[in-house]
Order: C-alpha cells, then structure tokens, then sequence
C-alpha cells in the first residue's frame, strides 16, 4: 500500500498556492533543512482576512502537500479562523498521514501562525521577530512521542530510553525532543551538541 | 509509461533460471534435509550442490559456507558470534563509521553486553582511513568489521591493506559483501578476510537468504541454538528453495560478471558524468574510480530526496534516497554524514544502482525526466529562492 493517501498524492503533485509574494505583509518561517523539512509562509491582508496565502517549501511530499492544504485552508478566512487552523485539521483534511511524518513534517499551520503574527507584530509595531531558522515545535498534550530513531511511540518518556530500539535517550537542551544521548546533532531541531 | 528500475541496490529481480532452479523444491522435493530417507536425500543434495556453488563464487570451501536468513543475519552472526566466541582475548570491536545497521547496532548490542567499540573514520569519498584503523587496534581488540563495498555511495574499501594488519595484529577481520559478493569478484583469501557476509537478493537470488563463510579455525558462537544443522552453528530447518536460489544465483553470476561489470560500467559513467551537467548543482557521492560498477550516487542541492523519489516514480522509474524523509527513522543517511557532507545536503541524495538489465536508453529516459523534476522542486525550494537571491540569479 503507498504511504501516502490520494489527497497527499494530489496535493503533492499539484500544490496549490506555491510561490512568494512581493511585498508581504506577514513572512512566517519554520523548520530546519537538518530535520528534512522548511516552510517559508507569505500572507496578504485585507480588511482582517487572508487575502492571498503563498510559501515555499523544502521538503518530502508529506511537507509539500501540507503546505498546499494550509494554503488553501487559510485563504478567505479571518486571521482569527486562521489562527485556529492546527496541525490535526490538516492532517484530517489530507486523509491522514504517515505517523513518522506528523510530528516533522506537519508544520505548515506554524509557518502560518507565524506569518499572522509577523503581520499583526508589525502593525502594532513591534520588532518583527518571527523568522528563526532554528524551530522547535510545539509537545501536542494528547499527542505522543515517538523515537526519532525508530519511529515507535514512546510508550514511557519517564525511561531513559527507547523501549522499541533500545536507543538511550536524552532530551534535546534546545528543542525539548528525544534525542539520543551519544546524539551529536538534534533530530528535531539541528541543535548540535558540543561535547 | 516507461518503466526503469534503478534500484538494485534495494533488491535485485529474481533470474528466471534462479526461479526454475528452486521450483522442484517447492514441489516435490520438500523433504527436511535432516531426515534419513529419500525425501531428505533431495532436499539435501539441493542444499549440498548450493553450497558448493556458493563456496565457488568466493573461493571458499563448502564446510566454511552457513547458511543463514539474510545479509542482516550474516553480519549480526558475525559480530555477535565472533566477539562471544573471542571474549576471553578481550572486548573490544573496531568497525568502520559507514558500516550497515546490521553491523552498527550488532556492535552496539555488544557494547551494552560490556564491549567496547571503536568507529573509524573514512574520508569525503567514503573510504576507510587505514592509518586511524591500525591506530584503533588495541592489544585487547578481537574484532574488526569493515564493509567490501558501500551500498550506499558504491566506494569499495582497501580491505587486502586492512586484512595485512589484522593478520599481523592477529585479530579476526570481518567484511560485509553484501554489496560485492556476485557483483565484482570476491575471493575470500586474497581479501585476507576470516568471515565474509553475503546476501541472495543483491545478485538476482531470492530474498530471505544470505550465507556467512567463516574461515576454518575460527571459532563464531552460533546465534540460534537447535540441532545439528549448519554443522550445529545454525540450527532449523534449512530454507531449502532459498537456499537452492542462492546457489543458483552464485553460480550464475560467476559465469556473467565479467560481462555484467563491462556492460553496467559504461551506463554508470554516463550516469555519473551526464546527471550533474543537466541538472546542476548536483554533487556526485562516493569514490570517482573505486565503486560499484552498477552504482551512481548523489546529492541534489537545494531539494529533499524523498520528493524527487516520488515524481521519479510518477514517471515510471525506481530510485532510493538516504535522506531524513525516506528512512523511517527520519534521519539523514550517517554513511553522508560521515563523508562530511551536510545535513542540509544529505537531504537532497539519490541513489540510482543498475542492473544488469538496464540499458543505454533507460539512461536516456532518466537524463530526459531528471531536470524537470529537479525544476520543479527547486522553484518550490526556500534553500533555492535564497541562493538565488544571494547569487543574483547567477550560476
């Protein structure tokens, strides 16, 4: 059986929305080429609503659909609707994906987070502060961990290590994320560890 | 739609006389070759003639060849079996930093049982550092483990230099062929190795069969205890077909290599010469002059590997990538990482390994579907906005 449902496939095949927009007024950036995946957001608003939505993306085909689906998500809707469009609604809409691929790959409704807030930053005018090229994302509380090595879930986060593999783990200082414990490189967010 | 697989390296098609080599042992010849009568007696000289042929294509002898389930089996066998044999000479194991996972994590079993273990380092094009292996041997150290051939950048290792100092040194040396045994010639005593890995489904054998030939002398402790097949080191019933496939498979590849190798040699060139001048900013993995003959490896700048497997796909051709996205594990291939090569690039690799199928048009046919798709991505890419940004458009 393919990995990826039809509406990843198609997503894929065909993103909707790709590109950058000139003169934005909010850019949203998230991810890291480390982890595999990075979703620039562009958004035009107009009278509170999202009135164009576009971004470019590095990364597998569960990145790139999920980008095209937020794009189209986030289209016409108020910056208040936007804002609560989160990874479970996308993941919904694209008929599922792979679990390995939920926690790196499904970061589009961030880089549109950030996008919204870069904008509502700058017209308050706060220093716009929302491009970081090191991210990590948010622990979802109903949401488990899985191994970054294995992929299992980590049934005991309390152990020091992977029940599946057996890998010995440690937290990541940077990103909060399992990592191994001999790790010199953070799977999730590309910190390196010195040492 | 055209239909190319440039995935060898994954597993290899099934050659039809393999197939009809093993179809009597699915049939009427399915006794247990333990067993004293007629039935055991065929399945048995089926076994018996597989081992003959498999020892031949190495240059072993029949009582060094074990049958096992797999390269995976073979390797973890290898490093289990030698270093529990040898545990009372010391406990230290050296291996190389780009070795498979089934020696990787073999060792790293033995570290957690009270092993040391030591990783060697290669240089950018992947290639073990001989000087840092002998610098790495200690007066405890039972084992050294070094692949023949990297499956995954083609770059084949200097093993007859690192077997002189194992000999020397005196400490049993272990390569995994899986990549090379029935591919380019192995000869198991001008390698100077003591154990040798091999696997089935890399030469046009069936999968779910690899053999260990372990150098007479050497004592291995057998992984799974049960009666006295495989001279007591491997116990259950044979899986005979498999094994029959196997054999046919080696003896098969020992009549066609010369050829193979001159055909695949000159489709693998172009590959490596004409991809990166299409496409661009592509960078070839491995050793220029000593790799695989069938085997191409890249990094593809600014894109992820898994997306460009996929529209490959789309067009009809098979391709494997070492990138975060494809491993379950999500984690960049640490073969690349040990070359150096960076995350962000390692991200962007792809593997294209032919068989001795392919042809010059199936190369056409890739060099013609590589650019559009690499575009394609590459337009979607931040990494590329920004080089381009940075570069003013420029090359």
């Amino acid at each position: 059986m393919p990995i990826y449902s039809d509406t990843v496939m198609d997503h894929f095949m065909h993103p909707r929305n790709v590109g950058e927009i000139e003169d934005p007024d909010g850019v949203g950036e998230v991810g890291n080429p480390v982890c595999g995946d990075m979703m620039t957001f562009y958004i035009k608003v107009k009278d509170n609503r999202l009135a164009d939505v576009k971004y470019k993306t590095f990364g597998c085909g569960a990145a790139i659909a999920v980008s095209s689906m937020v794009s189209e998500l986030a289209i016409g809707k108020t910056l208040d609707e936007a804002m609560q469009i989160n990874a479970a609604t996308v993941a919904k809409e694209l008929q599922g994906l792979p679990k390995q691929k939920m926690h790196c790959s499904n970061l589009g409704d961030e880089a549109l987070h950030k996008a919204i807030q870069n904008y509502l930053d700058k017209k308050s005018g706060k220093p716009a502060t929302t491009q970081s090229p090191i991210e990590g994302h948010e622990h979802d509380a109903e949401e488990h961990c899985n191994c970054p090595y294995c992929d299992e879930e980590i049934a005991d986060e309390s152990l020091p290590y992977c029940q599946a593999c057996k890998t010995e783990l440690t937290s990541c200082p940077e990103c909060g994320k399992p990592m191994a414990k001999d790790g010199k490189t953070c799977q999730n967010c590309g910190t390196k560890i010195k040492g | 739609m055209e239909k190319v697989y440039l995935d060898n390296a994954s597993t290899t098609p099934l050659l039809p006389e393999v197939r009809e080599a093993m179809l009597p042992f699915l049939g009427d010849l399915f006794g247990n070759p333990s067993s004293l009568h007629d039935w055991g007696d065929g399945a048995r000289e089926g076994i018996d003639t597989a081992r003959e042929q498999v020892a031949r294509l190495i240059g072993g002898n029949t009582e060094e060849i074990i049958f096992t389930g797999s390269g995976t089996e073979s390797n973890n066998f290898a490093i289990k079996g030698l270093a529990m044999a040898r545990q009372s000479a010391g406990k230290h194991i050296v291996i190389s930093a780009i070795e498979h996972f089934s020696v990787m994590n073999s060792a790293r079993t033995m570290e957690k049982m009270g092993f040391e273990v030591t990783q060697v380092p290669v240089d950018k094009y992947g290639m073990v550092d001989v000087a840092e292996l002998e610098k790495a041997i200690r007066k405890d150290t039972i084992l050294v483990s070094v692949m023949h051939a990297n499956g995954e950048v083609g770059t084949i290792e200097p093993l007859q230099e690192i077997s002189k100092i194992t000999k020397e040194k005196g400490v049993a040396f272990h390569t995994d062929a899986v990549a090379t045994a029935g591919t380019i010639p192995v000869d198991v005593k001008a390698l100077g190795v003591d154990a040798l890995s091999l696997a089935g489904n890399q030469f046009y054998g069936p999968k779910g069969v690899g053999a260990l030939w372990v150098r007479k002398g050497v004592r291995i402790m057998p992984l799974l205890d049960g009666g006295i097949q495989e001279g007591g080191r491997r116990g259950g019933t044979e899986n005979v077909p498999a094994i029959v496939g196997l054999g046919k498979a080696a003896e098969v590849a020992a009549v066609d290599m010369t050829n193979r190798i001159a055909r695949l040699t000159p489709l693998r060139d172009r590959l490596v010469k004409e991809l990166p001048a299409k496409v661009g900013h592509v960078v070839v993995t491995g050793h220029p002059l000593n790799r695989l003959p069938g085997h191409a490896s890249f990094c593809v700048e600014f894109i992820e590997g898994e997306s460009m497997l996929m529209l490959l796909n789309m067009k009809g051709i098979a391709v494997s990538s070492g990138s975060a996205c494809t491993s379950k594990a999500l984690k960049a291939s640490h073969v690349l990482i040990a070359m150096g090569i960076s995350h962000e690039l390692a991200q962007g690799s792809l593997l294209l390994t032919l068989g001795k199928d392919n042809t010059q048009k199936d190369i056409d046919y890739v060099l013609d579907a590589m650019p559009p798709i690499v575009e394609t991505l590459r337009q979607m890419s931040p990494l590329y906005s920004k080089f381009l940004k940075e570069n003013k458009g420029g090359k």
